[in-house]
């Protein structure tokens, strides 16, 4: 009984340990990113430009696919359910408002956190292990603005715009089965997604986007910065980091709903 | 971590003959095992220091410490007369571009080219303009004779190419102290051979210090002004290599004579261990 309260004690310990690092990391990030460029240290654009070709433009078919199937996917329970109670007339307002806040911004994250999320962590654990990481400090070389700030960068702009894309693809695959089964035209749907979505909604959707990256990049940071033992030590940080960036985006997401809703 | 500035050269108390680098009374912990105990240790300038000792002797430990990687538990360290255990993040930042550290396995970044990882230094310490950058990275690949391998990426060159191209990196700065890991680590003896010749004819033409960290008996004897044997994290002796090769110390004498020194076995403490009973 006493080493299994020994034990939870040591992971809370661990986990806020954690927590801790991520935050100074992120904090440090931003320095680097506003005050390096003045002290002839920037974040270097290069590499943020590639680390945003990786993470944004190397995830686009894969997001559209999911976010049309996601699309198609609400459009047939919304209007299964719906013609239940002869209400399929309302499909609209449960796709748009279901895609806007809380699908595209989700499901992008999570395939986020699985493709660069995991992608990352590897990096991070294998030049930690191969001492890259302690050849940027003896040069003089922050690895926070050489590796981890260039990735937090690019992922906190290119997940939000793709969660837009995956907004725009999943409502318009979304349209067609509605337009399809109700007999209405892609303007006529349209016209009713555009009246039934506030900016509010856009924000919300797009807010929730901004956090679920910068989740993604600090625990895929983290997680590399703490590697150990050789390629199976990289494997384990590796799929530790996917499931703790997923655990992580789903509980932001109840607690920013909750949060933003009820006030 | 605060963001650091372009550095000014640190203010040192360095002067010509003072020692590149003091230690004293260094000690270090990992957990609660303590691993260097009361280590002093002076190099001076222009000198070939070699610390060897077995495996798990806190040599690799002292390294770490030396080039700043890690914090001493207590003790004083000093390089280039900079206190690096109070020095700043500037300071520090200052220092790092008069050190060059060649890693064991050669730490080269692999989605960089072999150039790319030599001029990496000056990329982010000078304001040189990216041709003279290439053309002091290509003179450092030509002093570690692997000229024309300046287009390849680092897992297609061999264990020794690897270690040739992280010197080039680690003297791109012109250093005045380097350090290697175990510059002989994985190599055959050929190879082996040429990187000490290398490592003579870098102080020679460069009049730098440097800090050799191997368990190569050979290498060591070649390279060598000064040894410094560690043994279980404390330093047994200091000496030139015929001081070493004369000692009567038992252990120094199974070091060079790669016997083990097993004491006798404790029949109980290995019952004990077999059985994981504590005593």
């Amino acid at each position: 009984m006493l080493r299994v309260a020994e034990g939870i004690g040591r992971s809370v310990v661990r986990g806020a340990e954690e927590v801790g690092f991520a935050g100074a990391l992120f904090v440090e990030s931003l320095l680097w990113a506003v005050f390096g460029p003045a002290r002839r240290q920037p974040v270097r654009l290069p590499a943020v430009v590639t680390q945003m070709m990786q993470i944004g433009v190397g995830a686009l078919p894969i997001a559209t696919v999911l976010a049309a199937t996601i699309g198609l996917m609400l459009a047939i329970q919304s209007l299964y359910s719906l013609s239940l109670f002869g209400a399929e007339s309302f499909a609209t307002v449960g796709i748009a408002l279901a895609v806007v806040r809380e699908f595209a911004p989700l499901i992008v994250a999570i395939l986020i956190a699985g493709r660069s999320g995991s992608a990352l962590a590897a990096r991070f654990s294998t030049m930690m292990i191969n001492q890259e990481v302690d050849a940027l400090k003896v040069m003089g070389i922050s690895p926070v603005r050489f590796l981890v700030a260039p990735s937090l960068i690019a992922m906190m702009i290119m997940v939000p715009a793709l969660t837009m894309w995956a907004m725009l693809v999943a409502l318009t695959a979304g349209g067609l089965f509605v337009t399809a089964s109700l007999q209405l035209s892609m303007a006529a749907y349209f016209a009713d997604v555009i009246a039934i979505l506030s900016v509010n909604d856009l924000m919300h959707g797009l807010g929730k986007s901004v956090l679920f990256a910068a989740l993604v990049a600090l625990v895929s940071a983290v997680n590399g910065a703490l590697a150990d033992g050789g390629a199976e030590g990289v494997g384990q940080r590796t799929t530790r980091a996917v499931v703790q960036s997923i655990a992580a985006i789903i509980m932001v997401d109840m607690i920013f709903a909750f949060i933003v809703t009820s006030g | 971590m605060a963001v650091a500035a372009q550095a000014a050269p640190p203010p040192t108390t360095e002067s010509a003959d003072a020692p590149v680098i003091r230690v004293e009374g260094l000690q270090a912990h990992y957990g609660a095992t303590q691993v260097l105990h009361d280590v002093d240790l002076t190099v001076a300038p222009g000198e070939i220091m070699v610390i060897m000792g077995g495996s798990g002797s806190g040599k690799s430990t002292l390294l770490r410490h030396l080039v700043g990687l890690t914090r001493p538990t207590e003790g004083g360290i000093e390089l280039l007369g900079l206190d690096i255990t109070r020095a700043g993040a500037m300071e520090m930042l200052g220092l790092r571009r008069r050190i060059g550290v060649a890693f064991q396995g050669g730490a080269l970044f692999s989605s960089m080219s072999v150039l790319e990882n030599i001029m990496l230094p000056l990329r982010e310490h000078t304001r040189l303009d990216r041709k003279t950058m290439e053309i002091m990275a290509r003179l450092k690949l030509e002093v570690v004779n692997l000229a024309g391998a300046d287009a390849l990426m680092p897992a297609q060159l061999s264990g020794g190419m690897l270690k040739r191209a992280a010197v080039a990196r680690a003297i791109v700065m012109d250093p005045k102290l380097l350090f290697f890991d175990e510059p002989s680590a994985g190599l055959d003896p050929v190879v082996s051979s040429a990187l000490d010749d290398l490592i003579l004819k870098l102080r020679e033409a460069m009049n730098m210090s440097i800090v050799v960290v191997t368990h190569e008996l050979e290498s060591a004897f070649k390279i060598a002004d000064r040894i410094t044997v560690l043994d279980q994290g404390r330093i047994l002796m200091v000496d030139d290599v015929a001081g070493i090769r004369r000692s009567d110390n038992a252990r120094i004498q199974n070091l060079l004579n790669r016997r083990s020194d097993d004491s006798e076995v404790d029949a109980r403490a290995y019952l004990q261990r077999l059985t994981g009973e504590a005593s």
